[in-house]
């Protein structure tokens, strides 16, 4: 249960070794031990972000889940709850791809649409279920604010971003009155291992802040938040920035 | 599902959903029962919902509404023992019985609670330092277990169950009915004494030094006053009146009792209207008022135990994200933990009115019961930034003097951190196995501490 002052007991990472899902367990136990569910492909680095969370104080529970594998959301959701209800999940997967090569190669495109769009989705929905029918709990969507307006140098990005952000702010208004609440995050240029050599874009932020933003979104029963905080007026503004003007924009 | 309904606590915080269901006799509540058995969500009872925090809510399950069931079974004018449903509040019980005579053994600073309900949280009241705390004054009472038995126990009957129940927080089963010991008084008013103390020490010297002298009694803290007067608080004490101490005038009718709320509080409180400088400014005035001494002033009933009753609906007046209470006792011996509490909460600056402090009376074998020996102090703070963070620290300093929390109030404790408070938890987790090996029975409050 979240406790009256925002408390969660436990924390469902999907995409558990995503810089931000490690973050924001890395910013939950600086205030209570919990339990935390790192849902992630078997890999070493799953292994090292549960002996990481373990030695910051965490009941860490693994988890399988593919991005890529149909089936996989249903079975990710029902192991993370079999060790109890699930307080808050945090959907943190997603790659960033490779827009010269997505720009021409429709598999490419096609695959980033699964990882980044369809499988959300599919999570968002098993989600909700099970939160519904536990009757709480609060889901955090990894938007972004390439999704705000696509631009010309991430469009396949910016475009699953956008699909990702409409269905988790629909679904946040689907599931009032049930007890669920749903916090779409919608962070600028995040330095993290999705962007590392990437030139940095104005307003570029962390992990680190974003974990703040996600935490302090949920104990308020935010809806939406941006990171930093600020990008929230320059995306108001840039969306309504002529084409003409926005498309010779240096980023 | 069927149709839930968005239930939460007196403190406004955390409302989950689920599925609210009337019950007045047996049968219908082993129909939810069985319901709840097959949602695997479980059920709790609820009655008149003055736990401040997560008891009597469970989300996606089902809650029993106690209320409707609220008949009197059973009175014996001779012995003041009277049989109950268990959704008679003590407000009604009051209504019926101060004009014969009779006045509940404890009440909490609320009339409006149920039988039920004081004792799942066996409750105390201004008297505990004489008459401990709710459940000593229950004979027996039927509790419907998981497998649909109803089962009649008290301290003589299946102790353990009982004294499980009483404080379990309704998750031993449903009390179903009591029978209930009433305390005989000759007059419906109090006498009351009141003392004004500049600090804290002078008011737990005055406590300590007076308190046996008096059947009632209670201090308020300006929790917003630091230094030197940091703990300076009003303190009230008194006993019922007898008939030759009643004026001439009120001879006649020395049983004439009305209680009743006066005013609301509006649904949409305006928020802000609560700020350090008019909670500091109310405070003052209400410390300036009262009198530095003052002996024998007769009060009703409604004025010396329930002050707060008169406005209806006053938990609004903390705004839409609502508030918590804060509850703590220490043994003692240990006041410099409880001054370095109401240090640190008057230091954080929350816009809290005022704290009450109390010395407890011997504890009873109540698992989870709450009272024991020491000081106990309890404060309502608007839920704001920081306030998680400060209350476990204060935990730490609670913990660290042997002293616990009361679940009645609480919404926040850590888990882990209630566990050490209350050592005989396993001794409850055993009784619920017995009785309840399914776990139907469970709330809110059950998942957030792994009770």
């Amino acid at each position: 249960m979240i406790d009256a002052l925002g408390s969660p007991s436990s924390l469902l990472l999907v995409g558990g070794t995503s810089d931000i899902a490690v973050a924001t367990a890395r910013r939950y136990l600086q205030e209570r031990p919990l339990r935390v569910v790192v849902a992630a492909r078997d890999t070493p680095r799953r292994a090292a972000v549960a002996a990481e969370l373990t030695g910051a104080g965490a009941a860490v529970e693994v988890v399988d889940f593919d991005a890529d594998d149909a089936g996989s959301p249903e079975r990710m959701v029902a192991a993370a709850a079999a060790g109890g209800d699930i307080d808050v999940a945090v959907v943190a997967f997603g790659q960033l791809g490779d827009q010269d090569a997505l720009a021409t190669d429709p598999a490419a495109a096609a695959a980033l649409g699964q990882v980044n769009y369809v499988a959300p989705v599919v999570v968002g929905t098993v989600l909700a279920n099970r939160m519904r029918s536990q009757g709480h709990g609060a889901i955090v969507a990894l938007s972004s604010v390439a999704g705000e307006r696509a631009r010309r140098s991430n469009y396949v990005y910016g475009s699953t971003k956008a699909g990702v952000d409409a269905f988790y702010s629909g679904l946040a208004d689907s599931l009032v009155g049930t007890g669920v609440s749903v916090l779409v995050v919608r962070p600028g240029f995040v330095r993290s291992k999705m962007t590392e050599g990437l030139p940095e874009a104005p307003l570029s932020t962390t992990p680190e802040a974003v974990a703040e933003a996600i935490v302090t979104g949920v104990r308020k029963g935010r809806h939406t938040v941006w990171v930093p905080g600020a990008m929230r007026f320059v995306m108001s503004g840039l969306r309504h920035t002529p084409r003409a003007v926005f498309r010779r924009l240096p980023f | 599902m069927s149709d839930t309904t968005l239930l939460n606590g007196w403190g406004r915080t955390a409302p989950t959903p689920a599925v609210l269901t009337p019950v007045h006799d047996d049968a219908e509540v082993r129909a939810v029962l069985a319901a709840a058995a097959a949602s695997g969500r479980g059920v709790v009872a609820r009655g008149l919902a003055r736990s401040y925090g997560d008891a009597a809510q469970n989300a996606g399950g089902h809650v029993l509404d106690m209320t409707a069931a609220d008949a009197v079974l059973a009175f014996d004018p001779e012995t003041g023992l009277v049989d109950v449903e268990a959704g008679i509040s003590l407000d009604e019980l009051m209504n019926r019985f101060v004009p014969q005579g009779f006045f509940v053994p404890v009440t909490p600073g609320t009339r409006l609670v149920t039988v039920g309900g004081a004792i799942g949280a066996d409750i105390h009241g201004k008297n505990h330092h004489v008459a401990g705390s709710f459940a000593q004054h229950v004979r027996w009472l039927d509790l419907l277990t998981a497998d649909g038995e109803v089962r009649r126990v008290g301290p003589d009957q299946d102790p353990d169950l009982f004294w499980a129940t009483a404080g379990g927080m309704g998750l031993t089963g449903v009390i179903l009915r009591a029978q209930v010991q009433l305390k005989p008084i000759e007059s419906s008013r109090c006498l009351v004494d009141t003392d004004r103390t500049p600090d804290l020490d002078s008011l737990m010297t005055l406590l300590s030094e007076t308190d046996h002298l008096y059947e009632y009694s209670v201090a308020w803290i300006d929790t917003l006053a630091k230094g030197k007067r940091m703990g300076r608080s009003v303190v009230t004490r008194g006993r019922f009146a007898t008939l030759d101490e009643l004026p001439p005038k009120r001879r006649a009718d020395p049983l004439r009792y009305h209680g009743s709320i006066k005013i609301s509080v509006p649904d949409v409180f305006p928020p802000g209207l609560l700020n350090l400088a008019t909670v500091a400014a109310f405070n003052e005035v209400w410390y300036r008022k009262a009198p530095k001494r003052k002996r024998d002033q007769l009060q009703s009933i409604p004025t010396f135990f329930h002050p707060l009753d008169a406005v209806g609906g006053w938990n609004r007046i903390y705004g839409p994200r609502g508030f918590v209470q804060y509850q703590v006792t220490v043994p003692f011996g240990q006041e410099e933990a409880m001054r370095e509490v109401l240090d640190r909460l008057s230091s954080f600056g929350t816009a809290s009115f005022l704290a009450v402090l109390k010395r407890f009376g011997p504890g009873n074998p109540g698992m989870l019961s709450y009272p024991s020996p020491g000081w106990t102090l309890a404060l309502d703070i608007p839920v704001m930034k920081g306030l998680a963070g400060l209350l476990d620290s204060l935990d730490e300093v609670v913990v660290a003097a042997e002293g616990r929390t009361y679940l009645a109030k609480d919404s926040r404790v850590r888990p882990e951190t209630f566990a050490t408070m209350y050592p005989r938890l396993d001794d409850f987790r055993a009784v619920r196995r017995r009785v309840d090996p399914d776990g139907v029975f469970t709330s809110d409050l059950a998942r957030r501490l792994s009770l």
